[in-house]
């Protein structure tokens, strides 16, 4: 253990490219985030194989519309909603928690740039992972329903819009986990906004006077991702693009606090 | 180069740091002194940026902390408990934060060994000694060979050994020409590592000497007396002026004199000494008698000697 004299490394800047590069390391170093990944894989292309299975071995003629559609076999998303959104708490509570944000800043003074990356990062990874577990959900339970010829193609009519939208979808969810971690902070706190957000809002706004609550309910994150991610048609709902449209508001809004309170707040 | 002028932070009702103004110089190492809750953590999150002062400005090689282009090659910082994530390994830890500034692999390995934790490179952050802990803080101090160092309480859980070995560091950085920056509630830590001393208590600044200059007024000795005659030798004493305090018959504490001159003021007037024994205030008693006064009276001079380096 001497102490040598210490070599000068090349002075760098920090540059938005570096800072991605920085949080592409802190999500892949985490044995945490490829379990969770790997969680959210499974709970998605599980649930299209059990939902291909059941719908398949069932009397066809009693099932309800929504079992029918193409896009049951990606219903999963409902599930695999929490998984991503916690994923994308934690990916910036977990440095709340144990104060690794204080080294983040002081390695990138403009946290803003920090929020944006770590943003990117989690969506490309969400983007991409659950994109090919939605199509995965998809063609897995295809294979139990095509067999009893109740099978249905991406060339169907809002299939191809549902099964890439869950992706989509996925994605926005981790990013508004994300936003809320900004915002809240800690990580017990984020994830119950999150499923407050997504679960127990719409529990809620359904014990509202139907002529009130239904228009609110369809601007809710849950309902306008319902609108966008079903292939067949939804009662009570927005048209499944302006249900994205909504998703993408929601999302900004998020973001928008984050961005308020991250430039405010001290570490 | 750390200037602060005027560094002041606010909790609602608390004044966490007040109106506080020093300048740490390069070449040396800078002790920053003071009780638990005296504001030394507040103030260096203030001068990386991580808190706003409430007022008052600080900046660091001449820019406030966020203007520098590539901050890891300014200052390099061990901040109070780590700072790092539990869950990830000490290497990949230094990786993500070296790719901030595009500091690459081959220096990442570099200052594993030069903090010696080789061997646990590889293994979770969160299984970490506090020793070991310390270690990976100073190795993400150093990745960007910073000319500023910052380090909150760096012999904190460190072993002896550690403990020599941070000391060697930090001298060797100064003697390099680095500014380092060194926050302690321990005086005997800093009597032995820092040269020179900015010393805080609630939030307020009390000293900015030389660690010589504090230890050689600290150095203002007692002398114990054991004396049969012990009132008429107060008589004598006060009479001339000197502090004598006395805490139980037959014996007295004298300030201002030394144990000779009470010894031939005694023999001129016939008086009859049992026992006369120089005591000096350590360090450690100095400091507390320095910190408390801040506590009691809360309006300090600062000093106004030393404050240069």
């Amino acid at each position: 253990m001497s102490v040598a004299r210490l070599a000068a490394p090349p002075g760098g800047k920090v540059t938005p490219g570096r800072i991605l590069n920085s949080e592409w390391i802190k999500f892949r170093t985490l044995r945490s985030s490829w379990l969770t990944l790997l969680g959210a894989v499974v709970a998605m292309v599980g649930t299209g194989l059990v939902v291909g299975y059941v719908t398949s071995t069932s009397d066809w003629a009693t099932l309800d519309g929504v079992a029918t559609f193409a896009s049951a076999t990606v219903r999963g998303y409902l599930l695999t909603q929490l998984i991503v959104g916690v994923l994308g708490v934690l990916f910036v509570t977990g440095e709340y928690g144990t104060g690794m944000i204080r080294s983040t800043f002081a390695a990138v003074p403009r946290r803003l740039h920090v929020l944006a990356a770590k943003t990117v990062v989690f969506s490309a990874v969400a983007l991409v992972s659950m994109t090919l577990a939605s199509f995965a959900a998809f063609f897995g339970g295809q294979i139990f329903l095509s067999a009893d010829g109740h099978g249905s193609s991406l060339s169907d009519p809002g299939a191809l819009r549902a099964v890439a939208g869950v992706g989509v979808y996925l994605m926005l969810v981790g990013a508004l986990g994300g936003a809320l971690g900004w915002i809240v902070r800690s990580t017990a706190g984020a994830i119950t906004a999150l499923v407050a957000l997504l679960l127990i809002l719409p529990v809620l706004v359904g014990f509202l006077p139907a002529s009130v609550g239904t228009d609110i309910a369809k601007f809710l994150p849950s309902d306008a991702a319902e609108a966008f991610v079903s292939s067949g048609p939804v009662a009570n709902a927005l048209a499944p693009w302006t249900g994205l449209g909504v998703l993408v508001l929601w999302v900004a809004l998020a973001l928008a606090a984050a961005t308020v309170l991250l430039r405010r707040r001290d570490t | 180069m750390i200037e602060a002028q005027g560094l002041t932070k606010q909790y609602g009702e608390k004044i966490a740091v007040d109106n506080l103004s020093f300048t740490v110089e390069p070449g040396v190492v800078t002790g920053f002194l003071g009780p638990n809750g005296a504001g030394k953590s507040t103030t260096m999150r203030m001068i990386l940026g991580l808190d706003a002062p409430t007022s008052g400005r600080v900046t660091v090689n001449g820019r406030a902390y966020a203007e520098h282009a590539g901050p890891l090659h300014e200052v390099g910082a061990l901040l109070e408990a780590g700072a790092i994530h539990t869950g990830r390994s000490a290497a990949n830890h230094l990786l993500a934060m070296a790719a901030t500034t595009g500091i690459g692999r081959r220096r990442v390995e570099e200052v594993i060994d030069l903090v010696g934790l080789r061997e646990v490179a590889h293994k979770r952050a969160g299984g970490f000694s506090l020793g070991m802990g310390q270690r990976l803080g100073i190795a993400s101090a150093l990745l960007g060979d910073p000319r500023t160092l910052i380090l909150d309480e760096p012999v904190n859980g460190l072993d002896p050994e550690g403990v020599r070995w941070i000391r060697t560091l930090l001298r060797q950085l100064a003697d390099e020409g680095r500014t380092v920056f060194l926050a302690s509630h321990l005086m005997s830590d800093m009597a032995l590592t820092a040269e020179h001393l900015i010393v805080v208590g609630r939030g307020r600044l009390i000293r900015d000497m030389s660690v010589d200059d504090f230890i050689a007024g600290a150095s203002t000795t007692a002398v114990h007396v054991r004396s049969p005659d012990d009132a008429r030798l107060r008589d004598l004493l006060l009479a001339d002026g000197i502090e004598v305090a006395s805490s139980e018959a037959g014996r007295l504490q004298v300030t201002g004199m030394t144990s000779d001159d009470i010894g031939y003021r005694a023999a001129a007037a016939g008086l009859t000494l049992l026992e006369l024994t120089p005591v000096q205030a350590s360090l450690e008693e100095a400091f507390m008698a320095l910190t408390r006064d801040a506590v009691e009276y809360r309006a300090p001079t600062p000093a106004s000697e030393g404050i240069a380096a």
